[in-house]
This record gives structure tokens, sequence and C-alpha cells, in this order.
């Protein structure tokens, strides 16, 4: 079966001023049919009649609208596997989605009669995959473009800069991405010691306040380390001598001890003005105000570190000033896995496809990275570490660990329920669970397989096109002669 | 499993086989003396292997269930069910694993210490062959990864590049072990961006012809009419020397050698290319010239122009899904491989990266996602269709009597995540097992800690820093980096 060619016959019967009760029907594949039976409030009819000319049927038959924003409603999924991921699978369930939400879940749930509804049968639901290592929206073409690449900013200190405010909504990325089930993801500024201020995003929405989950999740921060090579102007590789290297490793280390301090300082004066306005009123900073939170510890530091000297490092400078620190990269981290364990540090693995670092590891030594630390315990979760455009092989990254020792649930739990503990929003999605955002992607098969198709998409309980620049243009060109 | 001793195994008989023992033992006492200078003689070389109970996807004739395969000198002697072999036969029990044939990688940059000549815009006369490194630990991480032939290109920096080499991964061995023994020789072409060195930093004055799509066909179709002539003067010297005497034979031209061989249908043309129009361009210039370009490599708007490779009857080598990361790869999109193989074109899947090759059974899967490519398909994209592609189709690229016993084994079927290659073989020997890989680890980290230990790696004095680290290896091409500095998209 090929996408986009399925028949779509659709039946509309208008039996009531209120209320327009239809049925679609779709033929998917020869014998096989997914019905939606729909008693849809008057406006919401409206929205489906206007978007029915314009329906698309991408990878696989799902009835879609244009509308990038996706379709809004009350939607019975019936008869599918779910996949709580929190809880035990439930084999032939239902689920509700109202309000964005997941209203109900189980295997005896009353079906609302105003709902759109979807039967799922041979398929199974799971939650949104997250991806906590990316810089969704703020490069989209990295080579030949600079125009838009927007992931890192001069200097060597930018709490300031905010992905929230650079990243485009409209990035082709976008729809690239949640077409192939990641619904949430971290975006992250990059490069420099302070990058940033990282967002996490919904991929679903006109702008970036609608997409925001988190507008400010966290600081990113390259921790400073020694690094024997550098660049000239050519990009030709130079040999940094050893001892240069950690003398500049040791001026950047302190350079961040102090504008930590001082932001801790600035905190201080601002707050006693605040409360006594008789007091000196500290001079407004911008860069210092936006670091506050962060080196208050109310807000998580992300360091980006991969080795194990680096990693204890970062510790032992975030014990010293009192941070709130989450692990960035982490190849060596199954090193210093008692360590994290004995902290409770967390770690966003992003190097699952990463070359051995050193000539003489173990072939699979990054492939095991994420098994070692499950064993040992350890908080993580698996990301693919990419800008954007490669986002999309977060699930396969995932399988891949469990290729290599990871437990299968937990690889799926590394990509859904950890990425949304880690993030301190497990209240809100990371599973299947009443009250939940209605982040679901609904397959024909195990969610972490590269063969598998996604049949269904909901982010904050819309039902999403599963169109993207890559279909267009497969629609466009798949059947030239 | 595999027996780790098996290359210095003979087989030792019951008391029924006096003779057999006495003889092996006599060949054994003799064997110094008559290879005098060679290494150990190697069990495959007369020893028969069995791989037992298997899954097999023979890739050219449908999956097999329970059935053995019999490798005798290197080749696929038998495949079906309860085979027999000779008794001193290596046997791997295959039981509950797959068997595919040995991944075929049709565009990588691995061993090779040099990959780009950047300071001609044709280097036609330089060669892959010449800057290979056997050693390079890349190859040992693609044979886990179930590949066991590549197709060694040089960079894209030139409209015209170096000669490529096609090898074997026999790790551990002298390179000449690795080269593919009658593979028909190539040439790199590059089109786009890359020739034209626009993305990449210049000193001010040193710009290099071309800097424009215009300007690399026109350095290409320079080259062929120079080319062109030279045929002609050698054409007419041979003509002419056999009447005439002491003629002075035309200069040689290492330089259009190769491209002569083009002509003549002699060498493979390998085009590095994105856009649909730099892709007609070529197509149209190698028709004009009489020449066929053997695979379009990238070849990322393929799918905007398929009928027209079809037509040409060019192959095409390409990424999955890999896209976005320059201009000319924007509207790249992971449909490419279903629309060109419908086209009737014959598409394969290559890495073009250390990291990538490790893992092109799951490049291989995503296509069953995009456009509902069938399993076999798949498969096909990383074994037969690159077999074609470098012209070593009736040698290697399937599970079939007669051909190479280049293959891997599964402990899953290879387009699912959640399987890794147990082991790897290449004319019947095994170039990777995971087991024996797994069982030297505890050998091999006490060594390290012997040798950091040893007085040289000792850290300088209290208060001191540790000792220099090795370099970091070459890193996955991450599109967030401004610059790519280990590979050649």
């Amino acid at each position: 079966m090929k996408p986009s060619t399925n028949m779509f016959i659709a039946k509309m019967r208008v039996s009531g001023f209120k209320s327009v009760p239809y049925k679609i029907s779709l033929e998917v594949q020869p014998r096989k049919r997914v019905s939606l039976n729909a008693q849809l409030q008057i406006t919401l009819s409206f929205l489906i009649l206007i978007s029915l000319p314009t329906c698309v049927f991408p990878q696989g038959g799902n009835v879609v609208s244009q509308n990038q924003n996706g379709a809004p409603g009350v939607y019975v999924i019936r008869n599918a596997r779910i996949v709580t991921v929190s809880g035990p699978v439930i084999e032939n369930g239902t689920l509700v989605i109202r309000d964005g939400k997941i209203e109900k879940v189980g295997t005896n749930v009353s079906v609302p009669t105003d709902a759109i509804e979807i039967d799922a049968h041979g398929l199974s639901v799971y939650p949104g995959m997250m991806d906590l290592g990316t810089s969704m929206g703020l490069v989209e073409i990295g080579s030949g473009a600079p125009g838009t690449v927007d992931t890192a900013e001069t200097g060597d200190m930018n709490p300031n800069a905010q992905a929230i405010i650079g990243l485009n909504p409209h990035s082709a990325h976008i729809s690239v991405t949640r077409v192939s089930g990641v619904t949430t993801v971290l975006s992250l500024p990059t490069r420099n010691i302070i990058s940033g201020q990282a967002a996490l995003i919904n991929l679903r929405g006109s702008t970036s306040t609608e997409m925001a989950v988190v507008s400010s999740a966290g600081l990113a921060i390259n921790f400073p380390r020694v690094s024997t090579s550098s660049f000239d102007a050519l990009f030709n590789q130079q040999e940094i001598n050893i001892s240069d290297a950690i003398k500049t490793r040791d001026a950047q280390l302190e350079q961040l001890r102090k504008i930590l301090k001082d932001a801790l300082a600035y905190g201080v004066a601002r707050d006693a003005y605040i409360r006594d306005n008789a007091l000196p009123r500290p001079k407004e900073s911008v860069v210092l105000s936006a670091l506050v939170p962060f080196a208050r510890g109310e807000r998580p530091v992300i360091l980006r570190v991969n080795r194990e000297t680096d990693i204890r490092a970062a510790l032992r400078f975030a014990k010293e000033m009192h941070l709130r620190p989450i692990i960035l990269g982490g190849n060596d981290a199954w090193k210093v896995a008692d360590l994290l364990k004995q902290h409770d540090i967390p770690v966003i693995v992003t190097g699952v496809w990463d070359l051995p670092p050193n000539d003489d590891d173990f072939y699979d030594v990054l492939f095991e990275n994420a098994a070692k630390l499950h064993k040992a315990g350890v908080s993580f979760c698996i990301s693919s570490g990419d800008s954007g455009a490669h986002v999309r092989d977060l699930p396969v990254q995932a399988g891949m660990a469990a290729a290599f020792g990871l437990p299968q649930d937990e690889a799926l739990k590394s990509v859904t329920l950890y990425p949304a503990q880690i993030m301190n929003v497990a209240d809100r999605m990371g599973s299947i669970e009443i009250g939940k955002i209605a982040n679901l992607v609904i397959t024909d098969g195990d969610l972490l397989e590269a063969r598998t198709h996604v049949r269904y998409l909901f982010i904050e309980g819309r039902l999403m096109p599963l169109v993207s620049r890559h279909t267009e243009l497969y629609d466009q060109f798949k059947d030239r002669k | 499993m595999i027996d780790s001793s098996y290359r210095f195994e003979f087989y030792v008989g019951d008391a029924e086989n006096v003779m057999k023992r006495l003889m092996v033992f006599f060949l054994l006492m003799a064997l110094p003396a008559l290879s005098l200078g060679q290494t150990v003689r190697r069990a495959s070389d007369d020893t028969e292997t069995l791989i037992r109970n298997a899954t097999i996807l023979t890739v050219s004739h449908g999956t097999l269930n329970g059935a053995d395969i019999l490798i005798r000198r290197g080749k696929i002697a038998a495949i079906g069910p309860n085979l027999q072999a000779a008794r001193n036969a290596r046997v791997i029990d295959a039981s509950g694993k797959y068997v595919m044939p040995g991944i075929i990688d049709c565009h990588s940059h691995t061993m090779i210490d040099a990959v780009n000549e950047l300071t001609l815009t044709v280097t036609s006369m330089v060669r892959i062959r010449d800057v290979l490194n056997p050693t390079d630990e890349a190859i040992y991480r693609a044979l886990a990864g179930g590949v066991t032939t590549a197709n060694l290109l040089h960079g894209s920096g030139n409209a015209i590049g170096g000669q490529n080499t096609v090898v074997k991964f026999k790790y551990g061995r002298p390179i000449e072990d690795f080269i593919f023994p009658g593979a028909l020789p190539g040439i790199k072409f590059a089109l786009g961006e890359n020739p034209k060195r626009t993305n990449f930093p210049q000193l001010p004055g040193q710009r290099r012809y071309p800097a424009t799509r215009m300007g690399v066909e026109e350095v290409i179709r320079d080259a062929f009419v120079r080319a062109r002539d030279y045929r002609a003067a050698w054409d007419a010297y041979r003509v002419r020397s056999k009447r005439e005497k002491n003629l002075v034979p035309p200069r040689r031209e290492l330089e259009l050698e190769p491209l002569v061989e083009v002509l003549e249908g002699k060498r493979f043309v390998h085009a590095h290319c994105y856009r649909a129009d730099e892709i007609l361009m070529l197509i149209n210039l190698a028709d004009e010239f009489g020449f066929k370009v053997r695979t379009f490599q990238h070849t990322l708007e393929g799918y905007k122009v398929a009928s027209e490779i079809a037509r040409h009857g060019a192959g095409a080598s390409i990424f999955a899904d890999f896209w976005g990361y320059k201009i000319e790869a924007y509207d790249a999109i992971p449909y490419n491989a279903v629309i060109m193989t419908r086209a009737g074109v014959n598409v394969s899947l290559n890495s073009d990266s250390d990291e990538r090759m490790r893992r092109l059974n799951i490049e291989a899967a995503k296509m069953i996602r995009y456009g509902d490519m069938t399993e076999q398909e798949a498969l096909k994209m990383i074994t037969m269709n690159p077999a074609w592609q470098l012209g070593i189709q009736d040698r290697v690229g399937s599970i079939d009597v007669g051909k190479d016993a280049d293959m891997t084994i599964w402990n899953g079927h290879p387009l699912s995540v959640y399987s890794r290659v147990e082991s790897t073989l290449i004319d019947g020997e095994v170039f990777f097992d995971r087991r024996q890989d797994v069982t030297r680890r505890t050998e091999l980290e006490r060594e390290r800690v012997t040798l950091e230990k040893a007085e040289p790696n000792r850290p300088p004095a209290k208060g001191g820093t540790e000792p220099p680290r090795p370099r970091e290896g070459r890193r996955a091409y991450s599109d967030d980096d401004d610059q790519w500095f280990g590979g050649d998209q």
C-alpha cells in the first residue's frame, strides 16, 4: 500500500439543526477498515466541514486536516492495545480524550456520545515520545545558511539567551519530527560556556508560546573541559599544549563560578530592595537577573559533559555551588554510575550512536551506556542529541540500547516517562494516565522499531495531520513519469 | 556457537582413523617447511564450515527456515535442510538465529588516511588504494554491524576526484588481502556545493574554479574533451605504429587514462550529487560522450528525476533519511528510495560515515516505514543492490551456492532494532564474533590497568594533572557543527 493513495469515502447526513451526526469510512487497505463515528457539536462539525476538502491521508489512511495545529475535539480510541508505560499494558482497551487531556482509559469505559471514534483494532497506543537533547527550531540548515542558525550567541556567558524567543514554530523539522511519534522536546541553545535557557515544547502550535510546556526549563551550560584541539581560521585542526589547555579550563571554570556568585549577590540585593525601598536600588542586569533562579538551585542547570573526569568535576562544582544539575551527553556516565546514583543526578544520554570515544574502547561501549546506568539505578533518559532534523531517530536509538542490554520496557520508558520525570513534568505527560495531556501515538507495531508506521497522532488532544515537508514532496513527485 | 580456537584445530578421530591422524600429523609437520615465510594456514582454506539450523534471509530467493549453509574453500557450497559436512567441519549452531548476506556499503571513507586531494578540480590520477590503513578500528566496528564489503571513495571536493577501491573488511590482515578481487575500478565525480567549495572557509583571493554549477559542468566536459583527444591520439599511434617503426608514442597522461577507461566502459563513475538539475546535467553529459554513470551517490533529489535516472541505467546510492544538513540537502525525503525503486532504479543505502556504517540494517528497516517497501526490498538495498552497483553481484550480495561465504549471523531479525550481530564471516572465515569479543574483555581490561600503572603513564607529581588523553575519535556528523570535518557529505 502506498501512502496517500487510499480511497476516501465520506457519507454525511444532516439530521438535526443542533448536531450533525455523520460517519466517515476510510479504505485504508483492501481488507482493512477504520471508521469514525461522530456526534459533533455544531461548532466542531463546521470545523471539520471546512477542512474536509483538504483532507489528506499520508502514511496509511488517517483522516486529518491540513491544519497543522490539529483538530481539537472529543475522541474515543477503541479496541486498542494501550501501552500505558506507567502501568500494565491494557489489551483491547478504550481511551477517551477530552479538552486536550486523557479523560478515561481502561477496558470498561463508557463511551461519550459526542466523541469521534477511532477503531484501533490491531494498533497500539503509546504516550508521545520526549527528547531532551535537541535544538529544535533554533536551526533549520546548519551549513551554508547561517541566516537560519540561532543556536549560539556570541560571548561566553549568555544566561539571558532564551530558546523560546529564538525558536521557529514553523520549522520543517517540527512536523517531520512529530509524525514519527516524538511529541515533546527540550530545545537547548548551544556553545560557549553558558549557552542560554532551554524550552520544553510540544511539537504543535503556531507560536512558541502556544508550544511551550515550560518556557524556561533549564540553563544549558557547556561545562568547561580540557580540550587539546581547536580549529584555525581555515578550520584546520590545531593541537594545543596540555598545560595551556588546563589553564584555559581552570580560567573558564573560575569565570563560571564568579558569574554564579555575582548572580546570587545580585539576587540578594534585588530582593532586599524589593522588601525595603529605602535601600540602594541595585543596577538592573538582564544577564544576572536571568541567572538568579538557576544559581539558587530553583531551576535545573543542564551541564553538557561527556568524559569521566569532567562529569566528576561537574558534580563537584554543582555541589559546591548548590546547583540542581542534570547531565547532558554523559558518554562516560556508566563509569561514574555509583556517584550519579549516590547524588541522585539524572543523565540525558545523547550518545547512543556516537562512535566510541577512545580508539581502544569496546565497540559497544556507548550502545551499552544506558543499560549500565539502568542497572546501577541511575535516573536517565535517552535523547537523539540531534539539533532537529534527525530527532526522529530517537525511538531507534532507544531500541539500539535495548539490543545491547537495556530491557525493552526500560527503553520505552527512557523516551517517555523518564524524560518527563527528569523535566519534572511527569504529572502532566510521559505516560497514559487519566488527567495527563493527551500526547499519544498510535502505531501498527512496536514504537521503537524503525519499520513501524505511525497511524494516528495526538498532541494536546488534537488529532494531528501526518503531514510534513517530506510527505508533501512525496505526494508531489511520486507519480511523476 | 563458534569455538574460539577453531583456527588452530584439526580433527583427531577415533581408533578407525589412525591413518587420517597420521596424515594430518605429517601434514602439520611439513607445513612450516612448505610455507616458508607464510602465515599459519587458516582453517578456512581447507576446513568446511557448517552453519546449522538458521533462519536464512537469502535476499535472492526468500527466507529459508531451519536450514543449513555449508561453506567450503570460502564459498557457499550448499544450502538446505540437514546438510552433511566433513567430520572435521567447524559447526556453528545458529538455532534461533538469522543469517543474511554480508552488508555492502557503497559509500565509505573508512581506512582512508587522506580523503580529498583538493588542490586541483580534476584529480583522476590519484588513487585511494595508495592511502588505505588496514588497522583503522572503524573496520572492526563495521564488522560488528554486519558490514563485509565497502566502496572506499575519494572525497567530493573535486568535480572529478580520485580512483576508488572496493575492499572486503579482512581486519587484521595485510592490505593486499582487503582488495576485492576482480571488482571493476571506479572513479569519484562530485557535483554541487562541495566542488564549488562555497561551504568551506577559504583565504581571500584563494578561491578555486569552479565556483558555480555551470563551472562544474564545464570542468567535467573539458576533462572528457581532453580524454577523447588523448584516446584518439593513442588510437592513431597504435594504427600508425603497425606500419611505421621508431614512432614516438603520445606522452602518457595519468590524469586522462582513467577517463579513457570511463569512455571505454572499463571504469565505473560514482557521482556525488544532490540536486535534480545536476543529476540531469551529468546524465546529458554522459550521453553526449557515450558513457554510463554507474551510480549517483547521495542523489538526494533523485526522486524528482527518477525516470531519467532509470532510463540512463544508473544506480542510486543514497542515505535512508539523512537530510537538511545543508541547502542542497533540504529537499531530501525518506521516500526517495521507494520512488526511485518503483521507477526501476537500482537503489542502495550507504553510510558515508564510520558511525552510520555500524547500523545500516536499521537504515534499511526505515524504508519499510517510508513508502511500505517490503522486507526483501529493504534487505536488497544493503546487499544485492550495492553489489550490482559495484559490479560484484556474481560474487556477493546474497546467500546462493557458489557465492563468496560473506555473511552475518544475528540474534534476531536484522531489520529489528532489538537485534545485534553475533558473527560476521568473510570468505567463510570469522572476522567478528561477539562471544569472543566479550570473552576477551576482562583480559584486555587487566592489560590496560597494568599499562596505566607503568612508569611512563603515571600522572605527574602530586598536585599535577592527569596525563594527556588520546584525542577523541572522529565523531558522527551533527548538523549542529558549523563544519563537518570527518566525512564527506
